[in-house]
């Protein structure tokens, strides 16, 4: 039996693979094996993946999702022709769309690019919900970072500001990477595969802290303390 | 005359844009202010209920756009006022009937006529509100001190800013005094620290409002309550007017510190 055909192009919001018609198990097999063959390629990618007319239950979806977060990467978008699958995908948190009626304002990557991932963006400015920024090296922002904005980095994530979006640093795997934020409340905070979830604002006085990983969790401490 | 073009716009649906346009409408013509409202809502057309004009529409933008009409016939006029004039939306059209540039064309032909156009815009980040921002000299930006509202002005306030049509002034909308007290709502301090733009003015919840735009009269024409008091404040700060923040109990930190604010400027 051969396996259906996987392309993948680039698109603004990350990857878009297309796996052609088949049967569901086996449209599955053929994108696993094409994630598997390409990691090294595909490394952290975001995916939106089209798969034609497919029906989907909850269990089907979620279980590739799953396969595919173990590979390290993200599914945020399924593209399908059938309803029971849009349903499905938006039950499940994911896009069924890609093309967005307003352009992301995306800010602009440095167009150097250093293997190391050293490279490091600076952006002054309040990213207001609906901002996304990523940068393969590390992000700094001056300015706040609202409850709806993102900000994705493949090292370390510096906020003179209140940080209050989701953050991602070593969203490469990066361990080592930090977070820091004159005040640091963020809705969510992941370091390389670690997950954290809403810090609660005390009442009181902020004091700038710094997100870490020891002993394999996440950690807050005061920023000062190293 | 050379109008200013206000556009009241806010991201999430329902929290007060309509009313806002209305009564700002009402209060500037008050004031003696020549003022045309235009609904942007196409296909959600209510700026006319509330303004106690539905049976007298004839015209829509729509028509005045595709040339079935010329702008005057479609313009309204209410005659509680001297110069309070509507253009409707069409009903029965959809967003797409309308595009930006469309927008100011219209309101580069009015400039000329008017003090004031007040557009009211539909919710979401779409096309409509693509439409209702393009002739933009003002954005109002409404919200409600709730989270999701906060949130979804903040989204519509960065899109001002792209849009180069900032910055947003806003106005916050069906505060509860005594919800804030209790801790229940957010207050004006959490909002403002959050958006971080000016504000142009705090409107209390009051049942008044239901009441006089069931009866197609905003607040700002009937009488004497705090919610038409408040959007009067508004209009009067539009036009220049140094107003102070009027004390609705609901945030003592801020109200004292406007207070000072005044007293130091020699208000
Ligand atoms: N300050 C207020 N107090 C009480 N009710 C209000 C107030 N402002 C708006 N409302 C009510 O909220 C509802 C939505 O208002 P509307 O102006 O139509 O919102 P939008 O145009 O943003 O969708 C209406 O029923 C209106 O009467
Ligand atoms: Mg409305």
């Amino acid at each position: 039996m051969t396996l259906p055909k996987v392309e993948i192009k680039g698109i603004r919001d990350g990857l878009l693979v297309t796996v052609g018609e088949a049967s569901w198990e086996t449209q599955r097999e053929a994108l696993l094996a094409y994630l598997d063959e390409q990691s090294d390629f595909l490394q952290g990618a975001r995916l939106a993946l089209s798969i034609g007319n497919q029906p989907l239950r909850p269990v089907q979806l979620g279980r590739l999702r799953d396969e595919i977060s173990e590979r390290g990467l993200t599914l945020w978008a399924v593209l399908s022709d059938s309803p029971k699958t849009q349903e499905t995908a938006q039950n499940l948190g994911l896009a069924t769309r890609i093309s967005r009626p307003l352009p992301e304002r995306r800010i602009a990557r440095l167009d150097t690019r250093l293997e190391s991932g050293e490279q490091t963006m600076l952006v002054k400015r309040t990213l207001r919900s609906g901002y996304r920024l990523e940068n393969t090296g590390h992000i700094v922002v001056i300015g706040d970072v609202n409850p709806g904005a993102e900000i994705i980095a493949g090292g370390h994530v510096i906020v003179w500001g209140r940080l209050r979006g989701m953050v991602h640093a070593g969203a490469q795997g990066d361990e080592e990477a930090m977070v820091c934020a004159l005040e640091l409340f963020p809705t969510q905070l992941r370091i390389a595969s670690q997950v954290i979830t809403t810090l609660h604002r005390r009442r009181g006085k902020a004091v700038p802290s710094c997100a870490q990983i020891v002993d394999g969790a996440i950690v807050i401490r005061d920023w000062d303390a190293h | 005359m050379t109008a200013t073009v206000v556009t009241i716009t806010s991201g999430k649906g329902g929290v007060g844009k309509t009313t806002a346009t209305a009564n700002l409408a009402a209060a500037l013509a008050t004031e003696g202010q020549k003022v045309v409202c235009i609904d942007a809502d196409i296909g959600l057309r209510n700026l006319d209920v509330i303004l106690g004009l539905e049976n007298r529409i004839v015209y829509d933008l729509v028509d005045v756009i595709e040339g079935r009409c010329r702008l005057r016939q479609a313009m309204i006029r209410d005659k509680r006022l001297p110069e309070l004039y509507l253009i409707p939306a069409a009903q029965t059209r959809d967003k797409s009937a309308v595009s930006p540039s469309d927008m100011v064309r219209l309101c580069n032909e009015l400039r000329p006529e008017v003090d004031w156009i007040l557009l009211d815009s539909p919710a979401g980040i779409e096309r409509g509100f693509r439409n209702a921002i393009a002739p933009a000299d003002i954005v109002l930006v409404v919200t409600n001190p709730e989270v999701s509202a906060v949130r979804d002005a903040d989204r519509i306030i960065g899109l001002i800013e792209a849009e180069e049509k900032g910055p947003a002034r806003l106005i916050i909308n069906r505060l509860k005094p005594e919800m804030v007290r209790r801790g229940d709502m957010l207050d004006i301090d959490d909002v403002l620290e959050l958006l971080a733009v000016e504000l142009i003015g705090v409107v209390p919840d009051d049942e008044q409002v239901v009441v006089s735009a069931n009866r197609g009269l905003p607040v700002a024409m009937d009488g004497n309550n705090q919610a038409g008091k408040a959007f009067k404040n508004i209009a009067r700060r539009l036009l220049g007017h140094k107003v102070p923040f009027m004390d609705l109990e609901a945030n003592k930190g801020f109200f004292d510190r406007l207070a000072r604010f005044f007293r130091t400027t020699g208000e």
